[in-house]
């Protein structure tokens, strides 16, 4: 039943295409439903599931002579990223209710990186996991580019590669695990059962892992991020860091530490103190972690600050699933739930409701406005998602990071320590950015005699505040009802998750009782 | 044998010499004076009926044999790669039929059907003379309709040094035949691997593999043979380099295999890394490795389409080399494969060419600049056609390239022997994303220039070109369907 989200995705992508020219509400009202109906089926699916049981959702021969197989099923992973998908799409169409510039192309490209995200979330042939994981980069390209705004063809363009080289990785290794097993068979289950030679391991682990890891925005290959997030459209910044970055993660964690994980082993060897590759991306993680945070603190783009805590906050993600006890995995994996929703919102005030509107992300001249006073609700919402992003308690963030930080103690004590230091740094850029956007200090001069450089600096932010349609004295256009749905809906599901995991872990935990994970089980690398 | 059997076995190549001089007499005759469009499409109706007439044949009556020492071998193998190189045929009729760049219609469109035959002939060579004359009449024909643009001096500098280029290569590769026919005494593809076989590795024979590398290298337009490539399909009229693209590739490539797996069965040496034994496998990996480097990067800085497709083509000719490199059963099933896919999509992608140059006047990339508000549908089959040249799934050139790395690779278990060149090949695909994102860009993204309208585009073209859209979707969500036919009459024929 799960498969019927691909398909109803790509069916509004169809319909979408079939829309006469032009009927801007009507591709809106297709889009909104069909990301409804996938929602609601993978909403379903996720109540139906029996925590430790995986669903074979289809299973029918695709190419037999290659012996690839079209197989969907589910385990506790898929679902629960299934139903981040659903949630994101939903968030990012109420949140993309303005669009008017080739409104039914935007839905159909949207609604086709949709289906894509599903298909890799529920694939369970390596082959059809990159098939859809492919047809996600299409969509993302033509988004930004057509859509976007701060040197959108650039940040499109340079989304696209990062992507396609990381996906070419991956096939290069998938290609060498078909050969090497020899089984005729791409079936994730096999392969994972498949005893690789060590050596084989050791270079397509890392290959694999990598490739995935672009996408999840490991730190040094994380660039493609912040620049995609800023040139995009709302919606698609929202998907991006909400959804898309997942399909790294998940990658990593499905592919390349399931298929190869004898890749994890020490080396008979250490290299500056690293014993594995292991090792090399723990640390690579925290770089990301604290180096995304630094950054962050520094910036003058709102959108950049939190494209850069993006960074930061996949960093946790990467760590908890090197961490290999389950505490650490099941924290990345609920980490991969809870940022999808945090960052979704938080660039939902940043896009839609801030740059929309005053037509400026420069934090310096947001300061000037005081946004607080003329758009309360967007200043209370990002308050609220600013609380989750730094990890409050009672929010998803606070339990996700806490759990990979468990996992992390006992694996790399030391690396968990610096880790904390990020969560810190954390919390000083969220602050500031809700400081300077929304509370910003009325500007009032020093000195008289600083004036002419004051008085032009203070004609430029009277100016850009006064965008148009402010200037006759009309009120900015007040957040709209499609907006407040998104922003409760999406706060409303952060806070679920942290005042109850379990309804999360509950089906996550399990999931590492599967096969896939015998490696594990057995105390492998630790 | 009498000649009934031979007409009978050569049946479909008739069929379409009678509709290439059909299409001469009517045209000369009936059309003279009405004007070019109404030439154009009664002829393309003849030559149309002609090609169908010669598909069904094909299909419907079920033919093998053999003539002279392999003078022309037909078995279904080479009866379903010929149905493809009729639809290929069929399709560029379909897409010239708007053409206003000559008025010898009839000329034009019975080149194209001589050309086709001798594709045909060629497929069903495994004579080493017959590989000659086929390629040569294909060739002829190739070189005039390079140059039928009599108004455009490019299209006359393009046919020039294509015509040139040819003559040099075909005199490398007549001279490497004829060592091969002093070495073994034969010109049957079989009967040489035979006699060759007991001799090993002479270094006459390394000379007859290098010559005829050479001239098949030009053929399939691989790096470094590959110089006329840009100007000839920069110059040609658009359906003249749409068909080299395609029809005359698909016949190079399989004659290329042919000659290499069967005629040279037994040299083939090893192109493994660090692993090196010389042989026809090591040249032809180097070459392959050379033009999907040298394409893919020299495609970036294009900013003619046509240009940009013909450094595409010297890259894909890169990739397909990989499935004469796999040298095996999968390996041709999988080359097959590749080249009919190729063929389609950059037929297709000729076609939009075509019909965006008949509406603005050039093909730079400039000129598509928002083509997706001007003719949506044409938009939406370049973006098919270029995401398949790509390589993204689920489009059939994803699955070509899958098929032909997985082929090279597949009976390599231990040492993974070419695996280097499938690494590049992948690295280099990803590259390629960027040049054909830029049309795309031009296309989808960049603004409408100021005073553009709708461009009209023919409703035949429209068809021909959703077909062959629609085509590459399907092949490429359901590779099975052909890939699956074309293993088991690999197999069934026992090749190589």
């Amino acid at each position: 039943m799960l498969a019927w989200t691909i398909y109803i995705s790509f069916l509004g992508v169809l319909v979408l295409m079939l829309l006469p020219k032009g009927n801007a509400s009507a591709a809106r009202k297709v889009a909104m439903l069909t990301a409804v109906a996938g929602c609601g089926v993978a909403l379903l699916g996720f109540v139906q599931h029996q925590p430790g049981e995986t669903v074979t959702v289809a299973n029918v021969p695709w190419i037999p002579s290659l012996g690839i197989h079209y197989h969907l099923a589910a385990d506790g992973i898929s679902v629960t990223l299934v139903l981040l998908t659903g949630l994101g799409a939903i968030a990012g169409i109420l949140f993309s209710w303005n669009v008017e510039h080739r409104t039914k192309e935007f839905f159909a490209f949207y609604l086709a990186l949709i289906g894509g995200v599903y298909g890799v979330f529920l694939s369970f042939d390596l082959f059809l996991l990159f098939v859809f994981y492919e047809i996600a980069i299409i969509p993302k390209y033509f988004i930004i580019a057509i859509w976007g705004s701060t040197r959108r063809e650039y940040g499109a363009m340079k989304l696209a590669l990062y992507s396609f080289v990381g996906s070419a990785m991956v096939l290069i290794g998938l290609i060498a695990a078909y050969i090497v097993a020899g089984a005729q068979t791409m079936s994730l289950q096999a392969l994972a059962q498949h005893a690789f030679p060590v050596g084989f391991q050791m270079w397509a682990f890392p290959l694999v892992f990598v490739g995935f890891a672009i996408l999840a925005g490991l730190w040094p290959f994380h660039t493609w991020a912040p620049t995609g997030h800023v040139a995009a459209p709302t919606a698609a910044s929202m998907l991006l860091a909400g959804v898309v970055m997942k399909l790294g993660a998940y990658g990593c964690l499905r592919v390349a530490m399931t298929v190869f994980p004898g890749g994890m082993e020490n080396w008979s060897f250490g290299v500056l103190g690293f014993h594995s590759w292991r090792d090399v991306i723990a640390v690579l993680a925290v770089i990301g972690i604290v180096y995304g945070a630094l950054v962050a603190l520094v910036q003058k783009d709102f959108k950049f600050v939190i494209g850069y805590s993006s960074v930061s906050h996949m960093g946790f993600v990467l760590l908890g699933l090197v961490t290999l006890n389950t505490i650490g995995l099941s924290g990345a994996v609920l980490q991969m739930f809870s940022h999808g929703v945090i960052a979704g919102l938080l660039f939902a005030v940043v896009g839609r409701m801030v740059y929309d509107r005053t037509h400026t992300r420069e934090l310096s001249v947001l300061e000037g406005m005081r946004l607080s006073k003329a758009m309360p609700f967007a200043a209370v919402t990002f308050v609220i998602a600013s609380a989750a992003s730094m990890g409050l308690p009672g929010f998803s963030g606070f339990v996700a990071e806490l759990q990979v930080l468990i996992g992390a103690w006992a694996a790399y004590p030391t690396l968990a320590v610096i880790t904390g230091i990020g969560i810190v740094i954390g919390v000083a850029y969220t602050l500031r950015a809700a400081m300077k956007a929304f509370f910003g200090e009325e500007e009032q001069p020093l000195t008289p005699a600083l004036s002419p450089s004051d008085g032009e600096r203070e004609k430029r932010l009277h100016d850009v505040s006064h965008p148009e349609g402010m200037e006759d004295g009309t009120p900015m256009e007040a957040i709209s009802v499609p907006e407040r749905i998104g922003a409760v809906l999406l706060i409303g599901v952060s806070l679920l998750v942290g005042l109850y995991p379990q309804v999360l872990l509950r089906v996550i935990m399990p999931s590492f009782d599967s096969p896939l994970f015998d490696w594990l089980r057995r105390g492998g690398g630790l | 044998m009498s000649y009934l059997d031979i007409l009978k076995l050569a049946a479909p190549e008739t069929i379409v010499v009678l509709a290439a001089l059909a299409v001469l007499a009517v045209d000369l005759t009936v059309m003279r004076g009405t004007e070019t469009r109404l030439r154009f499409v009664i002829g393309g109706m003849v030559a149309g009926v002609g090609c169908v007439a010669a598909a069904a044949w094909l299909v419907v009556v079920p033919t093998h044999g053999g003539v002279w020492g392999g003078m022309m071998v037909v078995n279904e193998l080479t009866q379903l790669i010929k149905v493809g190189l009729l639809a290929l045929t069929l399709f560029t009729v379909l897409i010239s039929l708007e053409a206003d760049f000559t008025a010898h219609v009839g000329e034009f469109l019975a080149l194209i059907l001589l050309a086709t035959v001798g594709m045909m002939f060629l497929v069903s060579a495994e004579n080493v003379l017959m590989v000659f004359v086929a390629l040569e009449l294909t060739s002829l024909s190739l070189y005039i309709l390079t140059a039928f643009n009599k108004r455009n001096v490019r299209s006359a500098e393009a046919a020039l040094k294509y015509f040139l280029f040819g003559g040099m290569a075909a005199a490398f590769m007549l001279f490497g035949l004829s060592l091969l026919y002093g070495l073994s005494g034969s010109t049957n593809l079989r009967e040489i691997a035979a006699a060759l076989a007991s001799n090993g590795l002479d270094p006459l024979l390394v000379v007859a593999i290098v010559m005829t590398v050479i001239g098949f290298g030009f053929k399939v337009a691989a790096v470094p043979f590959h110089l006329w490539a840009p100007d000839a399909y920069e110059g040609a009229p658009t359906p003249s380099a749409a068909f080299i693209a395609s029809g005359s590739k698909v016949a190079s490539f399989f004659i290329f295999a042919q000659v290499m797996m069967i005629g040279f069965a037994g040299a083939e040496g090893s192109g493994a890394w660090r692993n090196y034994a010389s042989g026809w496998v090591p040249a032809i990996a180097m070459v392959a490795a050379l033009s999907m480097v040298l394409g893919n990067l020299v495609a970036i800085v294009q900013s003619n389409v046509k240009r940009l497709l013909a450094y595409s083509a010297i890259a894909h000719a890169g990739y397909a080399l990989l499935g004469i490199l796999a040298n095996s059963e999968f390996g041709m099933a999988s080359l097959i494969y590749y080249v009919i896919t190729y063929g389609l999509t950059t037929l297709g992608a000729f076609g939009v060419v075509a019909a965006v140059e008949q509406g603005t006047g050039d093909a730079k990339l400039s000129d598509f600049a928002g083509l997706s508000r001007r003719a949506p549908f044409l938009s939406f089959c370049m973006f098919i056609f270029m995401l398949s040249l790509a390589g993204i799934p689920p489009l059939a050139g994803f699955f070509g390239k899958f098929y032909v790395f997985a082929a090279v690779v597949k009976d390599g278990a231990v040492h993974l022997g070419l695996l280097w060149l499938v690494i590049l090949a992948i690295a280099m695909s990803a590259v390629s994303l960027y040049y054909y994102l830029q049309v795309l860009k031009r296309i989808y993204v960049a603004d409408l220039p100021t005073g553009a309208e709708a461009l009209r585009v023919p409703m035949t073209a429209q068809v021909a070109l959703g077909m062959l859209a629609a085509g590459v979707v399907l092949l490429g969500c359901f590779p099975g369907l052909l890939v699956e036919r074309l293993t088991a009459l690999v197999l069934l024929v026992g090749q190589p």
